[in-house]
């Protein structure tokens, strides 16, 4: 193993063990921390910054972010190596995301093949292409890429970035041959449209190889962080989407030709 | 590999109505039998005891009363009333006369008892006046080993007052040549036997025994093959009236007679089980390898067309049933660490042959489907795991854990062949072990295995090194150095494993003296005819007729001990923060979290002692004045706040950290090979288990605080996993933790708990996952696993004790998280689901 891999720094928030419902097998999640969107709906909020913060848990003061090098990090990763190896799982980047820490992930995906991990990375595809391909892609056995909205003046409005870049991304890494996976959240008030679902799906059907797309519902589990972090939370009050729309919305992006689940 | 995996076999429609019958009203304790053995014992005073046991046991299989429920297939009940239980006063009768009239109102397994059955019972109970098993057993034990009982080191009840049960017969002698066969061959010893021989009298005497025992079963199956064959004659309804027919033909076949069709071996299966517990009230009669031995017997039916899959599958689930039919009446204390009417009649699956082969058949996976049609506890349902199990196997039997039932449990040859042979069982013996009870490994038809021979506590001792080993104000254990006066963390584990050992050999010598009781009392001529080597050597089990003999106790409270080692380690002799005094000081103040009047008044009682001792007068004042001053002492205080929250702090077992499994590890070693040291009087060794069935909730009950933070009074921790609520990194973390122990060592078997949510399994995906964990465990020579498949009751018990619940996996929304994490109203969320029905 390359000695400057296992030593490259890096900022983390959580490492998850047990992660069973993201990719093949029994996984494990590590959360980058630092990201270049700002959704409205993130459900980890502590993610977003790239600084080290605190949340408040009733008087008790909890750190959020850590810097950790790549080698402390696989450690953790590896110990539960019995259960990759009989499940077919392994590492999962998520954040935050990990494109902004390209170096980083790069070191943490390498060492994770070396050492006969599959691997996984979730993210909006947010970082110069020329660094996915070179960094990233050559050890990701599965990218699963966020695709929120097709208008960029309203992925702008609720994230705080537009989709030029992410939706060109999603082409070129697509057009590379890497196995790429399409998420979308369901937000309400946002894309929970029949045609802005439709126009999703007929552009993750436009891209070379793509199958498969998730829809993911929007739910409120991450709304109490907020407070903790001093932050203000846009969503508040905002309903889940039933089941029946779910389904309604999952037929509608399944038209396009592609295998369409709810979840996971 | 099997393309078919017989994955969903249709349910027979008279299951759940026999299921609904058997559970229609509370269970009844009948005293047909208590009144059939009485008599018997009176008539044959003069006699061996071993023909006593066989005159009683034939006079029972004659007399007690019989009965064919309705629409069933399989005949043969132990008692009138469904799940009814029969009394065996010869083990002990004192706690039963006591308890007779609350039986019906107790919390913990209650039973109802006609005033006729407590009048008969009354009038025969002063028979036994001084003729018991549990008075020999009394009066043959060390004052020593009495003193270790009366302080809670160990509790050896089961085996005091009841049956060993523990066994695995040889369930496929008996199909392959029935009980005229067995009696030939204990006739051919009987011949054979030199009345010159110097064993003349006591094996002449067993194998006439053996001999009456096995008319004694053809006697019973003849009853039921009349009473079918008068049921059928009256029977209106023609398919009726057909089954009894069969059941009378069955019966007049079976067991006597090989059997000669799978209908005719599951009846002799159950008249075996069925007697084996009417000889004597020991539990955990397991059915053993039940696929391996029916197998032949089904694969004949289904090669000459004689059963379909649909009807072969209807007689198992009605076994599983029966199964569930017999019941036991335990004392109010006992049934409250056993409760839930447990016979723990283990029968599992899968595995391998003499050869290494796996021994995979269709009835594996029809078991498994037999559990998920009836949905009930027996039989105690078990998986043999090893590397070349079929995944379509391990897939069922997934499928069956998240129907919740907790079952199957799941075992891994990879760890268990290794270690039985480390018992010098013949690498054929072992590879075709079952499981006996709740976890212990055991080779059918050729082992008494005195399994669960006594509940031992490793936190007993822990407590004892504060005391020097005092225990309220009676020395029972070495005067080991004052914690005070300790200078090395090596010191204070050295008085540990001194305290271990002295605590050990209190145990063995009161488990010997059982022994002893059993073998002069209660030989078992019945058992004895099914088990080898009992006929070649003339002699029953009790006497050391098997050919592996075992006495096998389990320590409990491992993650107690580790936690707390690590405390101490780290807080005093590294950090130096606290002494071991502090330590002593708070724990005996109960950390500040306050202590029960109970122990105020027994405190009270033991200063007033002390200081008569040394002439002080102590009038009613003077006591008032000591409970005052000692309530005061012991009012909740925040004085031990920072050291609950540094212990809080040292690393815990359970969260993969290895120097804390580590320590775990030790200890467990210890226990086990202080253990594997000692003998028993039938000829065999001691081996450990590390399992507390449920013990571990009463036994701490009577345990004080530990330096691990543990409050005086709560659980100690369960079986091999991690003290409740204190794995907080998900299962594969604690999996890793638990398989740092010794499993091997553990012959006598370790069980390791977990809690999933449904719907972390409830797809195939899902289920493929939860077999890689499962795997993963084996994998590292773990030895057992098993699931609770949590419902929302237990989830709302979640949320208003979080610190429980602390490792409990759930699915959230397209992912998994810890229980205790979530909010408030996610919770809530996920709840409501649960309730609503997970799609399973």
């Amino acid at each position: 193993m390359n000695e400057s891999d296992l030593s490259l720094k890096g900022r983390i928030f959580d490492i998850q063990r047990f992660s069973i419902h993201d990719g093949a097998g029994i996984r494990t999640i590590v959360f980058l921390k630092g990201c270049a969107l700002r959704c409205r709906w993130c459900c980890n909020p502590e993610s977003q910054s790239n600084s080290i913060q605190h949340m408040d848990f009733d008087g008790e003061t909890k750190t959020v972010g850590r810097d950790v090098t790549a080698a402390e990090v696989m450690e953790e990763v590896i110990r539960d190596e019995p259960y990759y190896r009989r499940s077919g799982g392994g590492l999962t980047l998520s954040g935050g995301e990990a494109l902004l820490q390209p170096d980083f992930s790069g070191a943490l995906l390498r060492i994770s093949k070396e050492c006969g991990l599959t691997t996984a990375m979730e993210s909006t595809g947010f970082g110069s292409f020329e660094s996915v391909r070179d960094k990233i892609l050559p050890w990701l056995d599965e990218f699963l890429m966020d695709i929120k909205h097709m208008d960029s003046a309203k992925h702008l409005e609720h994230t705080g970035q537009p989709n030029g870049r992410l939706l060109e991304n999603a082409r070129k890494i697509a057009g590379a041959g890497q196995n790429l996976l399409i998420r979308v959240p369901v937000i309400p008030g946002f894309n929970d449209t029949q045609e802005e679902i439709a126009a999703i799906s007929s552009f993750a059907k436009s891209l070379p190889g793509v199958k498969k797309m998730r829809l993911l519902p929007f739910h409120q589990y991450g709304a109490g962080k907020y407070a903790r972090l001093g932050m203000e939370y846009r969503m508040a009050g905002a309903a889940a989407p039933e089941a029946s729309k779910m389904e309604e919305l999952r037929k509608t992006a399944a038209g396009a030709g592609l295998d369409v689940q709810i979840g996971g | 590999m099997r393309l078919d995996n017989l994955s969903a076999i249709a349910k027979s429609e008279r299951i759940p109505r026999m299921i609904s019958r058997i559970f229609a009203d509370m269970p009844e304790v009948e005293a047909d039998r208590a009144v059939i053995v009485t008599q018997s014992y009176r008539s044959t005073e003069s006699q061996p005891i071993i023909a006593r046991r066989a005159e009683a046991f034939y006079s029972i299989c004659e007399n007690l009363p019989i009965t064919i429920r309705p629409e069933e297939l399989i005949a043969g009940s132990a008692s009138i009333a469904p799940r009814g239980c029969q009394v065996f006063p010869e083990y002990s009768y004192e706690w039963l006369e006591r308890e007779l009239d609350d039986l019906e109102t107790r919390s913990a397994d209650p039973f109802f008892i006609s005033e006729e059955a407590k009048k008969r019972l009354r009038e025969v109970f002063p028979y036994w006046k001084g003729k018991t098993n549990s008075d020999l057993a009394f009066s043959l034990m060390a004052p020593e080993a009495r003193a270790g009982i009366s302080h809670n080191i160990f509790t050896p009840g089961n085996y005091f007052y009841n049956g060993i049960g523990h066994f695995c017969v040889k369930y496929d002698e008996v199909l392959a040549i029935g009980f005229s066969g067995i009696r030939s061959k204990a006739e051919k010893e009987l011949d054979a036997l030199a009345f010159y021989d110097p064993h003349y009298a006591c094996r002449s005497a067993f194998l006439k025994a053996v001999i009456r025992s096995c008319d004694a079963a053809v006697v019973y199956a003849r009853r039921y093959c009349e009473l079918a064959r008068r049921m059928s004659q009256e029977e209106s309804d023609p398919q009726r009236r057909a089954e009894l027919a069969r059941i009378a033909e069955n019966c007049s076949r079976v067991p006597e007679f090989p059997a000669e069709s799978f209908w005719e071996a599951c009846q002799a299966f159950w008249f075996t089980q069925l007697l084996l517990q009417l000889e004597s009230s020991g539990h955990s009669i397991s059915p053993g390898r039940f696929d391996i031995y029916m197998n032949p017997y089904y694969e004949a039916d289904k090669k000459n067309g004689a059963v379909s899959l649909e009807f072969a599958q209807e007689l198992l689930d009605c076994l599983w049933v029966k199964l569930n039919d017999l019941n036991k009446v335990r004392d109010k204390d006992s049934a409250e660490g056993f409760s839930g009417y447990s016979l723990f009649q283990n029968l599992i699956v899968g595995g391998q042959d003499e050869e290494g082969r796996d021994s995979t058949n269709d009835l594996s996976y029809m078991c498994l489907e037999a559990s998920k049609h009836v949905l009930l506890p027996a039989p105690s349902l078990s998986i043999r795991v090893w590397n070349g199990s079929p995944r379509s196997l391990l897939l069922k039997a997934a499928e069956t854990t998240r129907t919740g039932i907790g079952l199957p449990a799941y075992y891994n040859d990879e760890a268990i062949i290794p270690s039985l042979m480390n018992r010098g069982l013949s690498l054929e013996d072992a590879r075709t072990y079952c499981i006996i009870g709740c976890v212990e490994p055991h080779k059918a038809g050729k082992t008494d295995g005195w399994h669960d021979a006594a509940f031992f506590n490793m936190c007993r001792p822990l407590e004892l090194v504060f005391s020097s080993g005092a225990d309220n104000g009676e020395q029972i254990g070495p005067l080991t150095k004052p914690v005070e006066k300790m200078s090395s963390f090596k010191e204070f584990w050295d008085a540990y494993a001194d305290q271990m050992g002295h605590a050990v050999n209190l145990m063995v010598s009161a488990v010997n003296s059982i022994d002893q009781a059993h073998m002069i009392r209660c030989p078992l001529p019945f058992q004895s005819a099914l088990i080898d080597d009992c006929i070649s050597k003339g002699k029953s089990l009790q006497e050391g007729g098997a050919a592996y003999s075992f006495t096998g106790p389990q320590g409990f409270g491992i993650a107690n001990v580790a936690d707390s080692m690590m405390a101490v380690r780290q807080l005093v002799f590294e950090q130096k923060k606290y002494t071991l005094a502090d330590f002593k000081e708070a724990m005996a103040e109960n950390y500040g979290r306050g202590v029960g009047e109970g122990k105020v008044s027994e405190l009270a009682i033991r200063i007033s002692k002390e200081l008569e001792g040394t002439g002080v007068e102590v009038g009613e004042a003077e006591v008032r004045v000591i409970c005052q001053v000692l309530k005061e002492r012991f009012s909740k205080s925040e004085r031990w706040n920072g050291l609950l929250k540094d212990i809080e702090a040292a690393p815990k077992y359970g969260n993969d950290i290895p120097e804390v499994d580590e320590l775990a590890r030790k200890a467990a070693n210890l226990y086990s090979k202080e253990v594997q040291k000692r003998r028993n009087p039938r000829g065999g060794v001691f081996q450990a288990g590390l399992y507390p069935v449920s013990a571990n909730v009463p036994l701490g009950a009577q345990t004080g605080a530990t330096p691990d933070g543990r409050l005086a009074g709560t659980p100690v921790a369960d079986g091999v996993g991690p003290a409740q609520g204190r794995d907080l990194k998900g299962p594969t973390s604690a999996c890793n933790s638990v398989a740092r122990l010794d499993h091997i060592i553990a012959s006598n078997g370790t069980l390791f708990n977990q809690k999933f949510h449904p719907s972390a399994m409830s797809t195939q995906e899902g289920l493929e996952k939860f077999v890689a964990l499962v795997r993963g465990f084996f994998d590292q020579k773990g030895m057992h696993l098993q699931f609770n498949v949590v419902s929302a009751e237990t989830l709302k018990d979640a949320q208003s004790h979080p610190e429980n619940y602390k490792g409990l996996v759930v699915r959230v929304a397209g992912y998994s998280a810890l229980f205790s994490t979530l909010s408030k109203s996610l919770q809530d969320d996920i709840i409501s689901r649960t309730t609503h029905g997970l799609p399973l």
